[in-house]
């Protein structure tokens, strides 16, 4: 029998601000255990939070950034919970009022164009993290709370999606905005970027979803790609089966690749969600709203389709170009600072930038060669020759110096001076008396030999073209 | 007069005119203390070596001409749910038993800058839950005017400290009349500022959106002194007001220009007392002999304040304790192999007593999925109408007066077998604290059998001057408030 997949994604990303979302504890990743707490974030008798604006903008911005409703009265509440890495066993979140509620996020799924619906945006914090000792006879656990209080945002899907391909294309565009618009560094490893699932399986074409799944805590993209073809298989094998899917909630086992029931839908928490009273509710201003929105650079999408028409690149480049907004950026850069056209630039960066910085895994803004100094490189080509220019490139990348210093300092230069050309040409054609004779007998690969024989000597410095020149000339005035 | 029976601001000019020293006085204070407090039990601990060191360095500043806080040398107590550093601070709970906070609340930081010295923490219903101070987890306080009787609660310590003299002032908190009540039973001047007026950092949450620290002292210009020293905007409380704070002391005095009082019928109906009733009447009578109007009021919709009351406070509280785990600080009790659910448990049973887990239970039932409109929702909007109720009075009315509790303390034991009946006579003060208003209550005569009987004067929103100026007036009219308890 054949099956609709439908799923839904609940995204968590930590939002950049300096400071956590009620105290001004440090948010910064890696220090040591506890060294970034206070009172309010260790949730100490008598404390209350305050709320952090620039966390709050982050989220308008990214509710605005995916076409959300900006709700103009936002409240916070009570999630209450009882888990040890929950300092106030509440979290709090939003529930009543979100931020921002029906938006989207358009996608291109093989060159289809689809809308992904944004059931909300909402703002909340995130909890501390539990270390277990590594002995496995070990009878405790140790928290760090530096990460409790940060602030995360959430952004709740519908039920959208209907097959895997989709769910990869919305995570890496929702990536996409979400570092565009520079609310988020989207650090997997630094587990700034998680996921949820939420799917269920129903015959094809009808009108009732089957029950869901919920899978939880999915630490990377590839996790919530593999989590879903492992359920879709195991849900479609029931069905087949006759039998019923539970509604419950499953956790994914990276190691085992299989997800295990953590709790059935009737042992889920009940939140016992109330308005949140240590904070005031927040008149959201259109002012306000307006001058967040001013901020919102132009995203991938709008962008994508910019190169293509603007540029004249091919689609698929436009696609790699505008992955990340610096990345698109630093074409763009380029592009202004040349006469050369597009499609060259599109091609260094694509196949040496890229390589480049794949290999030393490192960022383009941390990259060595800034868009002047690769323009410059570029438009040296003619001179210096493709292979030279290729070489000069990998120098500068190791370096850091321009072109025209490492074409100096290493001795590249090509050979333009007529008359030494003209001497070592000479010279060429005095120790090839073969080649020369083939030549005068019509065979015009002879001449490449030749030419090929002078670069060789010259290490690539001399110009081919104008060699091939001057030995055309010597030939032909020989007798 | 003996000098532990001077008000704060007459210790205070003693001490600015070098009369006495500071230290004389904390000694003298410390003195009585050891005497009369295993009578009463009203403080949970004491801290005689600080205040001892705090009296001499202003002493010292005294001598030296330097400039002097407002509050200089007052020795004032500081109920046990406000945060001091450095010196435990028990909430009157097993579950805090040992906590000390590394930091100070926001009123206690203003204290501590005006130079006012902290004696010791004073015993409350544990979590400020109860009317009696009898769900303390360490002792009973009883009331100065009769040990057999309860002093009121849940700021009973606080209160019964200052009418037996062993604190000049004290501070409590209010979420549902814990100020006003047992200033009302134990016979002195209870503030509840304005919901937003003073910060609630650092004041251990029972119910956020009602908590509000108040003051016990022997007079109204004391009431008026201390209001202004622990007012003011708090960055680190987004509910507090950034309203300027008044100059309360010099604005009390006066009489008034067609004062109008509004009077509820609803306030004196059924369930009051009959001596109550007739203090209420005589001063009411008071007023009007000093040309105010006594309005006729009603409150529609105050017969439902309890019920909406009940299930807010006991919602926030549920939550608000849910941090008591026994995971970062506090009590825990654990077997070694216990999971940590089975460690919860065993904790939370063993730390908390019956009617803050009676209220827990509560609130998490009236939170719980199915039950939240039903319940948390519309006592909200219930909530919302009783707001309208007092903007509409406060129309036609400057103030409402009313008793601050239906009858006057009750015996030790008496109230606690019925919990409901407990809840019930919170029923005057309980709405000052759901519209967030300002509310004081002040001595208004005596029962026969000599327990002090308490008028509460109800305000608009921040106008707290309003409210200290008419206690003033009857404070000079009558002088109920002069009257000390004999503890002998
Ligand atoms: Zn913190």
């Amino acid at each position: 029998m054949e099956y609709d997949v439908v799923i839904g994604l609940e995204t968590h990303a930590e939002l950049d601000t300096d400071t956590k979302l009620f105290c001004g504890c440090s948010t910064a990743f890696g220090s040591e255990p506890n060294t970034q707490t206070c009172p309010v974030c260790l949730a100490l008798p008598g404390v209350l939070p305050v709320i952090n604006r620039k966390a709050f903008e982050h989220t308008v911005k990214t509710a605005l950034a995916l076409n959300c409703e900006i709700n103009n009265f936002v409240n916070f509440d009570r999630k209450n919970y009882y888990y040890p890495d929950l300092p106030k066993n509440y979290q709090i979140s939003q529930n009543y009022f979100n931020l921002g509620n029906d938006g989207f996020i358009e996608l291109n799924v093989k060159g289809k164009k689809n809308r992904i619906g944004i059931h909300n945006v909402h703002l909340e914090e995130d909890a501390g993290k539990l270390v277990h000792p590594e002995a496995s006879d070990a009878s405790y656990s140790l928290i760090d709370f530096n990460r409790a209080g940060v602030p995360l945002v959430e952004i709740v899907t519908k039920p959208d999606m209907r097959c895997i391909d989709e769910v990869e294309v919305f995570m890496h565009t929702l990536r996409n905005i979400l570092l565009y618009i520079g609310v988020s560094d989207c650090k997997m490893q630094e587990g700034s970027l998680r996921f949820e699932a939420s799917i269920s399986l129903c015959r094809k074409g009808a009108q009732v979803f089957g029950n869901r799944v919920e899978i939880k805590n999915l630490n990377s993209m590839k996790a919530v790609l593999k989590v879903l073809a492992y359920e879709i298989s195991r849900q479609r094998e029931l069905l087949e089966r006759g039998e019923q899917i539970v509604m419950e909630t499953r956790l994914w086992d990276e190691i085992s690749a299989v997800s295990r029931r953590m709790r059935l839908k009737e042992e889920s928490h009940d939140y016992r969600y109330f308005p949140e009273p240590d904070l005031v509710p927040i008149l959201v201003d259109k002012k306000n709203i307006e001058s967040i929105r001013m901020t919102i650079p132009e995203l991938p999408t709008k962008r994508h389709q910019r190169f293509v028409s603007e540029y004249l690149i091919s689609e698929y480049d436009a696609g790699i170009l505008t992955e990340s907004k610096s990345l698109s950026d630093y074409f763009e850069e380029c592009v202004k600072l040349t006469s050369n056209s597009p499609k060259e630039l599109t091609n260094w960066i694509i196949n040496d930038v890229l390589r480049v910085l794949n290999e030393k895994k490192k960022e383009i803004q941390d990259f060595n060669i800034s868009p002047k100094m690769l323009v410059e490189l570029i438009e040296m080509k003619s001179e210096i020759g493709g292979a030279i220019a290729k070489e000069v490139f990998s120098e500068m990348s190791n370096t850091g110096k321009d072109a025209p210093t490492v074409v100096r300092e290493k001795n590249l230069k090509p050979l333009s001076n007529t008359a030494e050309l003209s001497s070592l040409v000479s010279e060429i054609i005095g120790a090839n008396p073969k080649a020369v004779e083939d030549y005068g007998n019509g065979k015009e690969s002879a001449l490449s030999f030749l030419v090929g024989q002078s670069m060789k000597v010259t290490k690539g410095k001399a110009n081919p073209k104008t060699l091939l020149e001057i030995f055309k000339e010597k030939l032909a005035n020989s007798p | 007069m003996l000098l532990h029976q001077l008000t704060a601001k007459q210790i205070q000019d003693n001490i600015v005119k070098r009369k006495i020293s500071c230290k004389e006085v904390i000694e003298d204070l410390f003195n009585r203390i050891n005497e009369k407090d295993s009578l009463i039990k009203a403080y949970i601990s004491l801290d005689e070596e600080s205040a001892l060191e705090r009296a001499r360095e202003i002493d010292g500043k005294l001598s030296n001409g330097e400039d002097l806080g407002v509050l200089a040398g007052i020795p004032i107590a500081i109920k046990d749910n406000i945060c001091t550093k450095n010196m435990k601070t028990t909430c009157a709970s097993k579950i805090l038993e040992n906590f000390i906070p590394p930091y100070d609340a926001f009123v206690v930081n203003n204290l501590r800058k005006e130079d006012a010295i902290i004696i010791g923490k004073t015993n409350l219903d544990e979590f400020a839950m109860g009317s009696t101070t009898e769900n303390s987890a360490f002792q009973i306080t009883r009331n100065p005017w009769n040990t057999e009787y309860i002093p009121g609660g849940s700021s009973g310590g606080s209160a019964a400290a200052v009418s037996t003299d062993i604190a000049f002032m004290a501070l409590g908190s209010d979420t549902g009349g814990s100020v006003r009540q047992p200033a009302s039973l134990c016979g002195n001047v209870g503030l509840k500022p304005t919901y937003g007026r003073v910060s609630r950092y650092g004041l251990i949450a029972f119910a956020s959106s009602m908590d509000q620290i108040g003051s016990f002292t022997k007079d109204v210009c004391d009431a008026a002194l201390l209001l202004r020293v622990i007012s003011g905007y708090d960055c680190l409380d987004s509910t507090c007001s950034t309203l300027e704070v008044e100059d309360y002391v010099s604005h009390i005095n006066g009489k008034f220009d067609g004062l109008r009082i509004g009077v509820p019928k609803e306030f004196f109906g059924e369930g009051i007392d009959r001596e109550v009733r007739n203090a209420l009447m005589n001063a009411l009578e008071i007023y009007k002999k000093n040309g105010a109007k006594l309005i006729d009021l009603s409150l529609p919709h105050c017969e439902y304040a309890i019920a909406t009351y009940c299930i807010i406070a006991t919602a926030e509280a549920s939550s608000n304790l849910a941090r008591y785990d026994g995971v970062r600080y506090g009590m825990r009790n654990q077997l070694s192999d216990d999971s940590i659910m089975e460690m919860y448990c065993r904790t939370r049973a063993e730390g908390f007593g019956d009617e803050v887990k009676r209220r827990i239970l509560l609130g998490n039932y009236v939170l719980s999925a199915g039950y939240y409109e039903a319940y948390y929702l519309k006592a909200s909007k219930v909530r919302n109408l009783l707001k309208s109720d007092f903007d509409e009075a406060f129309k036609k009315v400057d103030c409402i007066i009313s008793p601050t509790s239906p009858t006057v303390a009750s015996k030790i034991g008496e109230k606690m077998t019925d919990p409901l009946e407990m809840y019930l006579s919170d029923v005057y003060t309980n709405i000052a604290n759901l519209v967030g208003i300002p509310g004081i209550s002040l001595p208004c005569g005596f029962t026969n059998s000599g327990l002090p009987i308490g008028m509460q004067i109800l305000g608009r929103h921040f106008e707290e001057t309003q409210i200290l100026k008419v206690a003033k007036l009857f404070e000079m009219e009558t002088g109920f408030h002069l009257k000390k308890p004999e503890l002998d």
